[in-house]
């Protein structure tokens, strides 16, 4: 029933791709830290920008008709404003370490993907049957997500926030490697397993990246404030933006984890006959989905910081923490799946 | 950027944080309004869902009676000290106890609280017009503009064009020249369904679990069983069912199909592969009708599902007294006791004076280990045997009702051999033992027994039902951005000779919008186009480099 060959290619190309984003990352740490110092240095030209951006609420120029500003605008010859240059496009040199990163990061994409397809060949099924096998897909689809991500956009300083805990969720994997086998009967045979359990992995790979985002918020944050944005912190983009990233990330996540709930209790229901039990499993879902929500709203309440809203997003990663790491191998339930023979 | 901070908001008035609004007043009527506002406030729907959150942890740390009541009194054993301390905090009922069940209240009527205003907000807001443009546009954080050479009445009806075509409602002053379009009503749509759906799914919740019941029973291959309330091993019914409530039916176990991991090594072992069988069912006034069912696949009948939820073996056992007549032949549940299935079972031979017991053990795959003696080495049936010691006496002792899967020896005496030792049997499918008096015991084959729970959630299919209206509403307030797009238009020297029209798009968001940008520009860009001939188009752009 399984094949043992496939498993261990599959075996093999995960620890390859380790090593690979092991690089990848050093490479992105590289570009963060050329492109933090190449924008340090033109720190006056950078100021005056800003003044620029500013200026919409600055009580002198607010009272500028719109067509003032057209008049004193520089335009191009189709009539088209032509942009200042500016200064977040780093230059050819800065870019060098991230292009770098980005062709590791694929390579390494290739790596997993084949892995976990190679993984789910050899027990001929989805490969979504324990912690391991769930390990892997995650870190396939952050990676997913990310390298075709940055062939559209410009991401390469978010690539060490994608890649690191990427690292640590295969590692953590491989820490509770299981061998490739069948599935308990609970988990088999059911079109809601696999969908279940995707969007359970897509929606923790879409929570880790936007963690790491928050993460990147918050140090970028706090150095504005003390206006002490150096080295590779400098490399990142403005707090706003991060922040407005991050928030972007949890409004696909979160509707995608309330599908997780909502397929779950759909499984449960007809594997053991109740939708909702209060199964730990089933409770830590339910804190994961109630703690982002309190994000969603915090992020729309008036009287809280971004800040603020952000520490509530980064609360809810630590419960998805701590229902892969405690929950799965300490607390005992239904979904540990020794229940099935009583 | 700068640009994405505090983007103003649409109507101010939005019971966003309504705390604002009142601040403590003398009199208890005002402080009843001020509390009101308190709990209706979205603040304090943050709070209360860290505090849902926090409040369910505990459930996950100690056992619960609803969901292992068997955890729960090992856990009173090993810890004598400190589980009753627990139990008056309710920490193993945590999802029935008062302090869970308040704050899901308060949550329940925060929602409500805030569900209802909004309600009439929005009714009144998605008939009203959009407001007028403002004078200056360039205070707000999107915009751009341009200038065109045609008739500043030409452009207006251009700019209302362009608003139209993307499904903006739309409002034009052609005195005052401009034109206010604004979309993305259905993000408070959704948001309502969102929030009025949850509690539904709470509603639904707790409906199947005032009017649900459920019933377990076990089913040996070949038997046939008809509900009704005296024939469940257990029957369970919430506060407001009862027992007219279980339909008849009638199902039959044809056969049951169990496959455990034979070939793979470590933990993996040993693991059960497959659970499927094949019942008939009978209804009332319905023909017979074969169902397979499964682990995942439970089977339907009278609109409730009858679900496998555990399986065993019965070991055919036959005993005889010793001129041959049959005294007792039966299929025996045993229940499995660990993940190898070494079963636990009795026997209780009636028909013979003294009575006779055999206790014992069934082991499909027996093992014997030096240290802990008779244990099963895998679940399925490789080489089955059936371990037994034997009692004679008073079965049923004061005639009280005991367990089918154990005896109460304390009346009986147990058969032993000349040296004191006590008898026991150890015997293999078509083997027997005689004992001293003649009376033979022979274990015949084995057979299995499918645990079956019936169940009535009258809840269920609306809890789906809402489930799905919010995640409809979930996408709908997530995914839809509401804004409003202000065009402004002014001729740009009333007296010099081609017209030239200045126009000047602007848009205001609701919440974070990073798209809004993009959508500026292109009802400018669509206006050039409708006036065909565009001269300069001005943009200010904000951040379009964001998710
Ligand atoms: C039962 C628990 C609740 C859950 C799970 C929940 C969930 C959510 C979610 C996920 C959002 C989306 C936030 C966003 O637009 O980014 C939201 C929005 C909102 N919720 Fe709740 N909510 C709950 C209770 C409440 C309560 C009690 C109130 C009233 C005090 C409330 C008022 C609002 C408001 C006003 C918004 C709109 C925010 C905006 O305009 O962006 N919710 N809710």
């Amino acid at each position: 029933m399984t094949d043992p060959h496939l498993a261990l290619a599959s075996d093999i190309a995960i620890w390859a791709s380790l090593a690979v984003l092991a690089l990848a990352l050093i490479s992105f740490s590289a570009h963060l830290a050329v492109t933090g110092a190449a924008r340090e240095r033109p720190a006056t030209v950078k100021f005056a920008q800003k003044v620029r951006v500013g200026a919409d609420t600055d009580p002198q120029t607010a009272s500028i008709d719109a067509h003032d500003i057209d008049a004193t605008e520089p335009t191009g010859p189709t009539g088209v404003a032509v942009e200042p240059p500016t200064l977040s496009h780093p230059t050819e040199v800065t870019r060098r370490w991230g292009v770098i990163g980005v062709q590791l990061t694929w390579l390494a994409t290739f790596g997993v993907v084949g892995g976990t397809t190679l993984r789910g060949l050899s027990v001929q099924r989805w490969p979504l049957g324990n912690m391991y096998e769930f390990a892997i897909v995650a870190a396939s689809f952050a990676l997913i997500v990310f390298s075709t991500w940055s062939l559209k956009r410009d991401r390469m300083w978010l690539g060490p926030f994608v890649v690191l805990p990427v690292m640590v969720v295969l590692i953590a994997g491989k820490i509770w490697y299981t061998e490739a086998s069948q599935l308990m009967p609970a988990l088999d045979n059911t079109m809601w397993l696999s969908i279940h359990v995707t969007l359970a992995t897509l929606s923790v790979a879409l929570f880790v990246i936007g963690a790491a985002l928050g993460v990147a918020f918050l140090l970028r944050d706090s150095a504005d404030k003390k206006n002490r944005v150096r080295g590779w912190l400098a490399g990142l983009p403005d707090a706003d933006k991060l922040e407005a990233m991050t928030y972007g990330i949890h409004i696909f996540a979160f509707p995608l984890w309330t599908f997780t709930l909502i397929t779950g209790a759909i499984w449960a229901e007809v594997a053991w006959g109740r939708y909702w039990g209060w199964d730990p499993k089933e409770i830590w879902t339910f804190i994961i989905w109630v703690v982002y929500a309190a994000y969603l709203h915090s992020r729309a309440t008036s009287g809280w910081t971004k800040r603020q809203a952000t520490y509530v997003a980064l609360l809810g990663m630590l419960c998805v923490v701590f229902n892969y790491t405690v929950v799965n191998l300490l607390i005992t339930g239904l979904h540990s799946y020794s229940g099935v023979a009583t | 950027m700068a640009s994405m901070q505090a983007p103003e908001r649409l109507e101010s008035g939005y019971p966003k944080d309504r705390t604002t609004l009142g601040g403590p007043r003398l009199g208890p009527l005002g402080w009843a309004r001020w509390a009101w506002r308190q709990l209706t406030s979205m603040r304090t729907a943050i709070y209360l869902l860290l505090l849902l959150a926090a409040a369910s942890f505990p459930g996950s740390i100690f056992p619960q009676r609803s969901v292992d009541p068997v955890q729960v009194r090992t856990f009173f054993e090993s810890n004598p000290d400190l589980a009753p301390w627990l139990d008056r905090l309710f920490l193993f009922d945590v999802f029935s106890s008062p302090w869970f069940a308040s704050i899901y209240l308060l949550l329940m009527i925060s929602l409500i609280g805030c569900i209802i205003p909004r309600m009439g907000q929005h009714w009144k807001s998605v008939r009203a017009q959009p407001p007028r443009a403002p004078r200056r546009l360039n205070r707000l954080l999107a915009k751009a503009g341009g200038t065109v050479a045609a008739d500043p009445h030409e452009v207006l009806s251009a700019a209302r064009a362009a608003l139209a075509a993307k499904g903006y409602r739309v409002r034009a002053d052609e005195e005052d020249l401009w034109v206010t379009g604004e979309k993305g009503y259905l993000k408070e749509t959704g948001n309502l369904l969102f929030h009025v759906a949850l509690l539904g799914v709470i509603v639904a919740f707790a409906g199947g679990h005032l009017f649900g019941w459920r019933g377990e029973i076990i089913l040996k291959e070949e038997q046939s069983w008809t509900a009704h309330p005296g024939a469940f091993d257990t029957l369970n019914f919430s506060p407001l069912a009862d027992e007219s409530d279980i339909p008849t039916f009638t199902v039959q176990l044809n056969e049951l199909d169990v496959a455990f991991e034979s070939q793979s090594e470590g933990a993996q072992f040993g693991q059960p592969r497959k659970f499927d069988g094949l019942v008939t069912v009978e209804a009332p006034g319905q023909e017979p009708e074969q169902q397979e069912f499964a682990v995942n696949h439970p089977i339907s009948v009278a609109g409730d599902s009858i679900f496998l939820l555990g399986n065993g073996y019965a070991p055919i056992v036959t005993v005889r007294d010793p001129d041959g007549a049959i005294l007792y032949s039966e299929a025996v549940t045993f229940l499995p006791q660990d993940n190898n299935y070494a079963s636990e079972g009795a026997i209780k031979v009636t028909g013979r004076e003294p009575g006779l017991g055999l206790v014992g053990g069934f082991l499909p795959t027996l093992q014997v280990d030096p240290e802990v003696g008779m244990t099963s080495s895998f679940p399925g049936l490789v080489d089955p045997a059936l371990a037994l010691t034997v009692f004679e006496g008073d079965l049923f002792p004061d005639g009280r009702a005991q367990s089918v899967f154990s005896i109460d020896t304390d009346q009986m005496t147990q058969l032993t051999k000349e040296n004191g030792d006590p008898v026991a049997m150890l015997i293999r499918p078509g083997e027997y033992f005689e004992l001293s008096d003649g009376t033979t015991v022979e274990f015949e084959s084995v057979i299995r027994w499918a645990g079956l729970l019936v169940r009535h959630d009258p809840g269920r299919m609306p809890a789906l039902g809402f489930a799905i209206a919010a995640t409809i509403g979930l996408a709908l307030m997530l995914g839809i951005k509401r804004r409003r797009i202000y065009v402004r238009i002014d001729r740009e020297h009333p007296t010099t000779a081609p017209v030239r029209t200045v126009v000047s798009v602007a848009g205001q968001p609701k919440g974070s919008d990073p798209g809004l940008q993009v959508a500026v520009d292109d009802v400018l860009n669509r206006i050039a186009t409708a006036t065909s001939n565009r001269t300069t188009t001005e943009l200010h752009r904000a951040d379009e480099d964001t998710v």
